[in-house]
């Protein structure tokens, strides 16, 4: 964790292209996020980014409305992440694909809400969000880092409590995990809301970063989908997992993707029917199988 | 009835879409005293269990649990009052290792003797060697044993044992048999629901039959056998003379 927290703090000064490392911190960020739901709780969130895209919102109207100080509209973006999550909860009665297809209706529900034109005054609807005022990338870049390092430390503390245990008790057999004495109803919130919460921050801080977007921009499905990958790329339910899907992913997409995006989504697209079906632990089970432990 | 009763089941009734899986059955259980219960299949048996351990709500009656009204209770808030169970399929957490599936209920289980060391509880049930492995790779019997283990790490005051004894080997009855014979006399009450009369009569102390969900004779399995209306429900009408 701290390695690769100290490799985004240092690299700025060495490589000069900023966004492209704000996104890998993000993408980080939020395939951590994305650990959170589906590998401790077996949860697959395919609307994701609705909580990336109400931190972003949350953030904005503190900012365009009270003129907050950044940092206290990251609160702001964290909790309107959380307020969306716990709206969300009764979506943890369903299971499997209907889980994910309910929340991503839920997560175009909400981009839909916020960019309905009669919104205007508050959240200038389909017409986009600037935030000039604040425009600080340098600062909002460092915060991210620490943002990505939260999310880390959430997953670092989830693979080594009695909490993330009962996480993936309830994520093999609920039953049973209510059977050892675990309130599974109870456990599947907090994960619920830990993950929704991270996503939040990464949208605040990313609307901070960009200063001016679209709701398109930060409610587009790429968000969820590309976390989705990234993470059972690597391998959920590990520390190591995601960030290795990252890396080797979301690199390759900057090398190639850009010419012909259209055969990443392609490609995207076919990789998660096969990583899911095929192999769910992720490129990290290769090392798991042989009998190694992976953080 | 017992006035000591540590589980006291009055007129329960359990509805599937209109058929009564429990039609209006009592029973009770004493501590320190293993019951069996036997019935034909669909009699209910398994649908007792699940409603006393809080895995289905009762449409109608009473579970009176150390001398509290618990139907309908979610079954973590069973479990930290004292009852717990076994599957007759056994459900360990597959991807967890052996450790790991005991490690949960140690922790969120609220043993009242306070927190069981895990290892000795595998070695008690023979499965310290397997204790780093993933349940996944247990063989049945093992699981059933790792299911007991998870039972046992929360400290029950009454364990349900659905099916255990199913696909042991006559020295592993022996065995099962004489562990729950311990637990009985260190103070747990327990009810054994089996098919397998010899290992029903080896460990039980009295018997509930019964038949359409609801009990038709209580006592001991030998008074059980000539017991008209029992030979009747497994033997069949016509051939009960």
């Amino acid at each position: 964790m701290a390695p690769v927290t100290a490799a985004f703090a240092i690299l700025p000064s060495v490589y000069s292209n900023h966004l492209l490392l704000f996104n890998f911190v993000v993408f980080l960020t939020l395939a951590q996020g994305v650990n959170v739901i589906y590998g401790f709780t077996g949860y697959l969130p395919f609307g994701y980014v609705g909580f990336f895209g109400a931190g972003a919102y949350g953030f904005s109207l503190l900012v365009m409305h009270l003129h907050a100080p950044p940092v206290l509209a990251l609160g702001a973006a964290g909790v309107s992440a959380v307020a969306l999550g716990l709206l969300l909860t009764p979506l943890l009665r369903l299971s499997g694909a209907y889980f994910s297809i309910a929340n991503l209706a839920a997560s175009l529900a909400v981009l839909h809400f916020i960019s309905n034109p009669n919104l205007e005054p508050i959240t200038r609807g389909p017409y986009g969000v600037s935030l000039s005022g604040v425009f600080n990338p340098d600062l909002a870049y460092s915060i991210a880092v620490a943002v990505m390092a939260f999310a880390l430390i959430v997953v670092v503390y989830l693979r080594n409590s009695r909490f993330g245990l009962a996480l993936q008790a309830v994520r093999e057999d609920a039953v049973s995990a209510a059977s050892a004495g675990v309130d599974v109803v109870r456990v599947r919130v907090y994960a619920w809301l830990i993950s929704s919460v991270i996503a939040g921050f990464a949208g605040g801080v990313y609307a901070w970063y960009v200063s001016v977007f679209y709701p398109e921009t930060v409610f587009g499905s790429d968000y969820s989908i590309f976390a989705i990958v990234f993470a059972l790329f690597g391998g959920v339910s590990t520390i190591i997992g995601p960030i290795v899907g990252v890396v080797l992913l979301y690199g390759v997409y900057n090398f190639i993707g850009f010419s012909t995006p259209q055969y990443f989504q392609l490609i995207y697209g076919a990789l998660i029917i096969l990583l899911v079906l095929f192999l769910p632990q992720g490129l990290i089970s290769f090392v798991k199988r042989r009998g190694v432990d992976v953080p | 009835m017992s006035p000591d009763a540590i589980l006291r089941i009055d007129a329960l009734t359990k509805l599937f879409f209109g058929f009564r899986a429990l039609d209006s059955l009592s029973l009770h259980v004493a501590r320190g005293e293993i019951l069996g219960l036997v019935g034909p299949n669909g009699s209910g048996k398994t649908t007792c269990i699940n409603v006393v351990s809080g895995l289905y709500a009762p449409e109608a009656g009473s579970v009176v649990f150390d001398g509290e009204e618990v139907a309908g209770l979610s079954t973590h808030k069973l479990v930290h009052r004292g009852i717990n169970r076994t599957f007759q399929v056994p459900k360990p957490f597959m991807h967890l290792t052996a450790r790991e599936n005991v490690d949960v209920a140690i922790a969120y289980g609220r043993n009242p003797q306070g927190e069981v060391d895990a290892g000795a509880l595998l070695a008690s049930l023979n499965l310290d060697a397997l204790a780093s492995r993933p349940a996944a790779e247990l063989n049945s019997a093992q699981q059933k044993m790792l299911d007991l283990a998870r039972a046992l790490a929360t400290g029950p005051k009454l364990l349900l044992v659905d099916e255990l004894a199913a696909g042991l080997n006559p020295a592993e009855l022996d065995w099962v048999a004489a562990k729950l014979k311990d637990f009985a006399r260190a103070g747990m009450s327990i009810i054994v629901v089996e098919h397998l009369m010899g290992f029903i009569e080896q460990v039980t102390d009295r018997v509930v039959v019964m038949n359409a969900g609801h009990e038709i004779f209580g006592g001991t399995l030998a008074e059980a056998v000539q017991d008209g209306k029992v030979v009747e429900v497994f033997l069949g009408g016509g051939h009960a003379g």
